[in-house]
């Protein structure tokens, strides 16, 4: 073809000196990347939760055979889950620490219900590397702040679950749940 | 005599020519590999590497042919393993032992390479591929330590998946992708047995990387000056024969440890089925993680403990630009010995560190203790290279031999 412009050849240069061949290879090369990718995604995917393991699920618990100062442990979602009806002291020592002594600020109040103040239900999993901390037992060790004490590596938490001494970063997370009457529980 | 080639010669030869096996294994690990004359014990721990890799693969091939990947079904699967199965105490004992023996090998070859400066030029990418190794070894052992779903398997799983939580942002999506549900469960351990298979094979593939890199410029020795091709003997039958020796002192030990101690490794815990509910009082890893857990444990903060872990083994692929001397083996360098033996104890006292609760004496020397590990590659390494005089290095490997000789 007589009339073929040089800028349709394969080796013509652009603007920025690369050639149309280049350019073939660079877009062939992304695409491939792009493919590769997508085609690894569902492979990486499979390793997350599974969908019946994310299927949510509940546990309920009936609060009435617990007694002041006792404490127990239920599972959730193969966790275990502290529940501990609190004194009036341990809950008057909550709410009198000043927020910059603690390490996440946060409020007693916003850690429980209103009205049930004295249930403090938590995730029984030490924020720092996983461990089940000791305190509900009743012999139990409590740390310094008597509430809970994970002894794998010397964390503290006090009776509203918050992180004050040691290396965890977080106060016991706080699970949802509602009250479904006056002693019953759901968690999730 | 007749010149005639034998049936089986030609035959070889036939094969040969069409897939070099046998010269390619000659090449490698035989007669055609020259090595210097004057290598040391310590340079039989490379081989002995090898025959434990070997060995894993074997006894953990056929440990899976009774093993069963399930929470509820694995622990007695072990048990099962440890009672009824033929042999199958042995197995286990071989796998579980072999384990911490093919660490003990490896800390002795890595020492061996960091006393005789192994890591420095030409020898680099030969060293990041051991380190790579080591890497390997150690997801490999941290996944079969899980297997058996006893108490020390699942807390330690759970202890060492919740390290990646460290990290901001991604740490909490890294971690529940790690477990594929909301703790150390059932899909944890299916994921890890096979990748548990995997691995092993993975490290196969460096082995090859490994040599492959060793064979460019040759072994390191002793005296870390270069060899001189006179004083290269074929590795076979010269070190092939050494090796054979050493592996038999080594069988001894080991062996003397699968059938008389075969516990005293491991902890007794492990024989407690995991329950998720109830965290033991003192976790600890197994002894050959102790020294990087005594780290991770010596920093108060959750996320600069954890880069400090990891840290501690990811300087090891800086080393050889750290490391100032241009002197490789410490026999020559008079002050950078007495460090490296400092760390060398240093890293046994991280050891003991690791296996106690962190309180007290403990931790305060693994405080110690960290900081010298790092101040031994960051401070030690570049400043005693550019400070002390070594002595003279002789000129060649024969030299000193043939000086004492006139
Ligand atoms: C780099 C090589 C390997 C290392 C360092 C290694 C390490 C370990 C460790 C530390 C255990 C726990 C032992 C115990 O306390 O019971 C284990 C268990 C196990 N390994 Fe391996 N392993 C390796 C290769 C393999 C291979 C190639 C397989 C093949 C499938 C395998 C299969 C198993 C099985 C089935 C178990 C569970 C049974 C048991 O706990 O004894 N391993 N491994
Ligand atoms: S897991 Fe609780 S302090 Fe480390």
């Amino acid at each position: 073809m007589a009339n073929m412009a040089p800028a349709h050849t394969p080796e013509s240069t652009g603007a920025d000196g690369e050639t149309r061949r280049d350019f073939l290879l660079h877009t062939t090369v992304a695409f491939g990347a792009v493919g590769t990718a997508m085609a690894v995604w569902p492979l990486i995917s499979s390793m997350n939760p599974a969908a019946d393991t994310l299927a949510l699920s509940t546990t309920e618990f009936n609060l009435g055979g617990l007694q002041e100062g006792q404490a127990v442990t239920i599972v959730w979602r193969g966790k275990p889950v502290f529940v501990r009806y609190r004194t009036p002291a341990e809950i008057e020592a909550a709410r009198n620490t000043p927020m910059n002594d603690l390490v996440e600020p946060a409020k007693d109040e916003d850690r429980v219900k209103k009205g049930k103040e004295k249930y403090l239900i938590l995730v029984g999993v030490c924020t720092h590397l996983g461990c089940i901390p000791l305190g509900t037992k009743a012999m139990d060790a409590r740390g310094d702040f008597g509430g809970w004490f994970c002894p794998c590596h010397g964390s503290h938490y006090d009776t509203s679950g918050r992180i004050r001494k040691g290396p965890a970063p977080e106060n016991l997370k706080v699970p949802p749940y509602q009250f479904l009457d006056d002693t019953t529980v759901r968690i999730g | 005599m007749s010149t005639e080639k034998s049936v089986w010669r030609r035959a070889f030869e036939w094969h040969e020519a069409r897939l070099p096996l046998v010269s390619f294994i000659d090449n490698s690990v035989g007669s055609k590999y020259p090595a210097p004359k004057n290598l040391n014990y310590f340079w039989n721990f490379g081989s002995l590497a090898g025959f434990m890799l070997v060995t894993m693969i074997l006894t953990g091939i056929f440990l899976a042919m009774n093993y069963t990947p399930h929470k509820d079904m694995a622990f007695d699967s072990v048990e099962r393993i440890m009672r009824d199965v033929n042999f199958g105490w042995l197995i286990r004992y071989m796998h579980a032992n072999g384990a911490s023996f093919f660490f003990i090998v490896v800390y002795i070859h890595i020492f061996r390479g960091l006393y005789y400066g192994s890591y420095k030029a030409p020898r680099e990418v030969l060293w990041w591929m051991g380190i790579l190794i080591f890497l390997a070894m150690m997801a490999t052992a941290f996944m079969g330590y899980v297997l058996p779903w006893g108490q020390m398997s699942f807390w330690g799983a759970t202890v060492i998946t919740n390290l990646f939580s460290a990290l901001p942002i991604i740490g909490e999506p890294i971690v529940t992708f790690l477990w594929g549900g909301f703790g150390v469960d059932n899909p944890t351990l299916n994921r890890f047995f096979s990748l548990h298979y995997l691995l092993p094979f993975v490290i196969v593939g460096l082995v090859v990387f490994h040599i492959w890199a060793l064979h460019i410029p040759g072994s390191n020795n002793p005296l870390g000056i270069e060899a001189a091709p006179a004083d290269k003997i074929p590795f076979h039958p010269y070190y092939t024969a050494k090796d054979a020796f050493g592996l038999g002192v080594f069988l001894l030990v080991y062996f003397a440890i699968v059938f008389w101690y075969p516990n005293i490794l491991g902890d007794p815990l492990n024989y407690v089925v995991a329950n998720p509910l109830v965290t033991p009082t003192h976790i600890v890893p197994e002894w050959y993680f102790l020294p990087f857990y005594a780290i991770l444990r010596a920093i108060p903060d959750k996320l600069l403990g954890v880069l400090a872990m990891f840290g501690a083994i990811l300087v090891l692929f800086v080393l050889p630009w750290l490391d100032t001397s241009r002197v490789r083996s410490a026999n020559f360098r008079p002050w950078f010995r007495v460090f490296f033996w400092l760390f060398f104890i240093n890293g046994l006292v991280l050891g003991w560190c690791g296996s106690q609760l962190p309180e007290g004496l403990p931790l305060v020397l693994g405080r110690v203790c960290t900081f010298y590990y790092f101040f031994f590659f960051f401070v030690i390494m570049p400043v005693v290279g550019w400070m002390e005089t070594p002595k003279p290095l002789p000129a060649s490997i024969s030299s000193p031999v043939m000086k004492a000789a006139e």
